[in-house]
Parts: structure tokens; C-alpha cells; sequence
């Protein structure tokens, strides 16, 4: 079970990718955070922290969840309905930069679901994309603006994200084909 | 080895509730649920709420979902909140309304509902004047059907709508003395609370004139009395039910005026209560008969919030049935 980021290197990558964006954005005004639900949430508040001790503004952090907009809700295979949680964006998304976060990219639906579901919350100036991890397998014409690890990956493999916040431990691991023989 | 195994999509995984889906194809009663399923419900209704309050308010969720909205009785409340849940969700809805008189329970219904099913519809919300109306169409229809008060026996997502109103206020349903007055006999809002209250752990009394209280009431885990003030002493929520002159076919109390002196939610009555006491009515209300209008407009009446709730309970109640049963040996 290899751990490909552990608690330290997930620290330093975000407040990398944290500089990163006061760079490119010369500055925080009129930014603002959505993390993707569940993950991406713990990821842009810790983003948010970081930003607080750089630049020493606050910048608003808001969570999105996706469920009704994905594109598999009725079919199938998915099974019984995902659970729906709470948006909670609590402040005007308009003329804003929006740095949306999540753990993974992969196929790129559930980043498509999240541009779908935040422009149904106002027009923003823009929206940046910031990943944990890109594993590659994209099936939509999505790219990422900040990336904390490029992680090759197989279609058979799993890349899980644990967070202290949600799992009470930071690592990233890259599980092997379930029962496969690699 | 040492990771414990996981679902596919990381999403779903954290602090999941007890249950994740419905698994029924129809929603008939509330008689039926778990307490989960009810919890999941609720929790569900939390999140939907929150659309209403957005600039845009619709979720594609349902896209290309037909939705018949088959009502058999009068409603204005039930069927405009279904219509808007439904579109809320980016359902297809259509509203078939027929008049009451020109049914005759059984087989015109029967035919009413295959003859809608030969459409293809994926669920009907149906409200009959006939108790078990759903049960039948349940069992002769492939769509999910939902029932939007069925005669005097369910009434489930007003139940819900209203346990998440008192959730909300009271952040809890267990341990609430919760008072239910009015026309016991004749009301399905009140087999449906019952239902749902008792299984979440609510003390639940139940007070109207003895000729409108069921012989059997007992049996369903409730008190029952005919003094109202007993009824509401110490209550943390007044449920105020409405007097159903068009079910009446006898005299069950001398005068409508006699039932406002003796029953009639008044400010004076309403001091036996707790201090937060909450007053709920499912309407439409009888201003003057079963509530005073100081207290249907007064500081302790969420009744328009309840209303506000129905859109988010059946919102949620739409999502969780439209993923149907199928899917069960999938999972």
C-alpha cells in the first residue's frame, strides 16, 4: 500500500500551492475558496490558513456539495441515490476569483458538476482549479491551475486522500487493482 | 491489508448517516419507515432547503424525470409544494386534477392510473379521498408512487415537513411533549405524526371531543383526552388539526362555536405551555374554530414555515424515490 504524500509533504504542498496563488493573483482581493465536498473542504480551509499567514487577510471559504449535479445520478450502476449534503456559500460569489479545491482530479465530471453547480450561485470573474492530487484519466477537457502532485495511475488503481479532519491522519495512498495481482 | 476497504467514490464515505437510500419503490405511508429512513429524510430535506434560497433555484437532479401530480381531492398547499419541489429538481411535471364526485373507488382509478402508466411516467404523486388509494396504485403501477394524503388513513410528507419544522426549533423530536387537537377521527396529518413521532421518541397526546376521538387510539402508543388543557400543560409543541366539516356526514359536536369555546387554540390556553411552545397547523385553518387568529398570526406559530418546509421535504423525498429499487442488487 504505498503512501505516495505523507502529513508533512501534504503541509508543505499547501502552502506552496498557497503562495502560489497570492502570486498569481497578486494578492487575495476579491479571492475566495470552495472546496468540493467532502475532501476538497478541510483542503480550502487549511489553503485559507495559509493565505491568512502571508498575506494576513482573511479570505472567505465557502463548501460546495455536487450530488445534484452529477451526470450519474440516474443511472444504474451508480446505485441507491448519493447522499445530498449542505452548499454553504456564505458569501457573493459575483466578480470574485474563485479558487475551487478538490482532493483528486481524475475523469474530470465531478470539476464539470462543480462549474455547473457554483455558476447557478452568481457570475464570478473567474474560476482556478486547485488539486491535491491529478491522476490523470481525463475524460473532459479540464485542467488544473494549481496541482500539489502529479501522480501516474493506472485505471485499476485507487488513489485515496485521509485527513486529519475527516479520517484523523493526512496521507495520500495509491491502492493497487482490488484483487489484482500487481 | 492495512486500509480498510472503500467504496470507489471517496465522497460518499464520510460521516455517512445510518442509512444512504430509500429502499422502496413508493413512499405510502410513514407506518412503513425506520426510524433511519426517516432521519435520512430529514437530513436530506436540510440540504434541499438551502436552493430555495439561491439566486437560481433548480438543481438538474431530475432532469428528464416525468412526474404526475394525480390529485383526486382539492389541494392548493400540497399540490403547489409537490409542483415546485418537482421543478425545483428539474423534473417534467404535469398536474391532472379530477373532481372528486365523478370517482368510484377501485376500478376507475385503476384505469385512470394504466392508462397514465401506458405515458411512461417515473412517479405519481397521488391525493384520493379513498383510505389505501396509493396501496393500490402501488401495486399495479411500475412508477414510484408517492401519496399526497390518501382519505383518512396517511398523509406522510406533511408528517415530515412538520417533524423537520419542530427539528429545526427544537433540535430534537425525542422527549417533546407534542399535543395534537382537533378532529381526530378524520384526519390522516394525524395517523401520519403519530406514526412518526412515537417511532422518534416524541410523548405524544392526542385531544378532541370524545365523538371525533377513534375507539383504538390507544394502540397506536398516545394519550388521549378530551380536556384540552391536560392536552397542552407543559406542551413544547401545539399541533392544531383541522375540523373536517366535508368528512362529517353526522353531528359530532353541538356548534362550531361550541368547539371554539371548549377546543379552540386561545392566547389564555396557550400559557399551560412551555414557554417556547410551538404552534403548528397543517391548514388550511378555520380562523375561529380550532385556533384564534391572535395565535394563527402570533410569535409562537411557524405555520408558514411549515409551509416553507413542504418544498424541502419533498424535494428530498423526489431525489430519494427517483433512483428507484433496481438498484438494490447493484450495491
Amino acid at each position: 500500500m504505498p503512501v505516495v504524500m505523507d502529513a508533512d509533504r501534504i503541509g508543505r504542498t499547501l502552502t506552496r500551492i498557497a503562495h502560489e496563488i497570492v502570486e498569481r493573483n497578486r494578492g487575495v482581493d476579491d479571492v475566495a475558496l470552495v472546496g468540493v465536498r467532502t475532501r476538497g473542504v478541510p483542503l480550502a480551509r487549511r489553503i485559507a490558513r495559509s493565505l491568512r499567514e502571508i498575506t494576513g487577510q482573511d479570505v472567505p471559504t465557502g463548501a460546495l456539495d455536487i450530488t445534484l449535479y452529477r451526470d450519474d445520478l440516474m443511472r444504474q450502476s451508480v446505485g441507491p441515490q448519493p447522499v445530498v449534503r449542505r452548499t454553504e456559500i456564505p458569501f457573493s460569489i459575483d466578480d470574485k476569483t474563485i479558487l475551487l479545491v478538490d482532493d483528486v482530479l481524475y475523469t474530470g465530471r465531478t470539476t464539470r458538476a462543480a462549474l455547473d453547480a457554483l455558476i447557478d450561485y452568481g457570475r464570478p470573474r473567474g474560476i482556478q482549479l486547485i488539486v491535491l492530487v491529478d491522476r490523470g484519466h481525463r475524460e473532459l477537457p479540464i485542467k488544473a491551475d494549481y496541482v500539489g502532485k502529479n501522480l501516474p495511475t493506472s485505471l485499476e488503481e485507487s488513489v485515496q486522500v485521509y485527513l486529519q479532519e475527516s479520517d484523523g491522519r493526512d496521507e495520500v495512498v495509491l491502492q493497487p487493482a482490488p484483487g489484482g495481482a500487481a | 491489508m492495512s486500509a480498510p476497504a472503500r467504496t470507489p467514490d471517496q465522497r460518499r464515505t464520510d460521516a455517512a448517516p445510518a442509512v444512504t437510500a430509500l429502499r422502496r419503490k413508493d413512499l405510502l405511508g410513514i407506518a412503513d419507515l425506520s426510524t433511519e429512513e426517516i432521519a435520512l429524510i430529514l437530513d436530506t430535506a436540510e440540504a434541499m432547503r438551502e436552493i430555495g434560497d439561491r439566486p437560481i433555484k433548480k438543481v438538474p437532479a431530475l432532469r428528464g424525470k416525468t412526474v404526475v401530480n394525480l390529485f383526486f381531492e382539492p389541494s392548493t398547499r400540497t399540490r403547489t409544494s409537490f409542483e415546485i419541489a418537482e421543478k425545483r429538481l428539474s423534473a417534467d411535471t404535469l398536474n391532472i386534477a379530477v373532481a372528486t364526485s365523478s370517482v368510484v373507488k377501485g376500478e376507475t382509478l385503476a384505469d385512470t392510473a394504466l392508462n397514465l402508466e401506458a405515458m411512461r411516467p417515473d412517479m405519481i404523486v397521488l391525493r384520493h379521498s379513498s383510505s389505501g388509494a396509493c396501496h393500490l396504485l402501488s401495486r399495479i403501477c411500475r412508477s414510484a408512487i408517492i401519496n399526497a394524503g390518501d382519505g383518512m388513513h396517511e398523509h406522510p410528507t406533511q408528517a415530515l415537513l412538520d417533524a423537520f419544522t419542530i427539528r429545526e426549533h427544537k433540535k430534537r423530536l425525542a422527549g417533546l411533549k407534542v399535543a395534537i387537537v382537533g378532529d381526530l377521527l378524520h384526519s390522516r396529518v394525524l395517523r401520519s405524526n403519530i406514526h412518526l413521532l412515537t417511532k422518534m421518541g416524541s410523548d405524544v397526546w392526542v385531544c378532541g371531543p370524545p365523538t371525533l376521538i377513534p375507539a383504538d387510539i390507544a394502540r397506536f402508543g398516545v394519550r388521549a383526552t378530551s380536556h384540552v388543557d391536560e392536552a397542552v400543560a407543559g406542551a413544547d409543541v401545539i399541533m392544531l388539526l383541522r375540523v373536517q366539516l366535508e368528512r362529517m356526514e353526522g353531528a359530532f359536536f353541538p356548534s362550531l362555536r361550541e368547539y371554539f369555546s371548549v377546543f379552540g387554540m386561545t392566547e389564555a390556553r396557550l400559557r399551560l405551555a412551555k414557554p417556547d411552545v410551538m404552534i403548528m397547523h397543517p391548514g388550511p385553518m378555520n380562523r375561529g374554530v380550532e385556533i384564534a387568529s391572535e395565535v394563527a398570526d402570533g410569535p409562537y406559530s411557524v405555520i408558514l414555515e411549515q409551509v416553507a418546509n413542504g418544498v424541502a421535504v419533498r424535494m428530498a423525498v423526489l431525489y430519494l424515490l427517483a433512483g428507484g429499487v433496481e438498484h438494490e442488487a447493484a450495491a
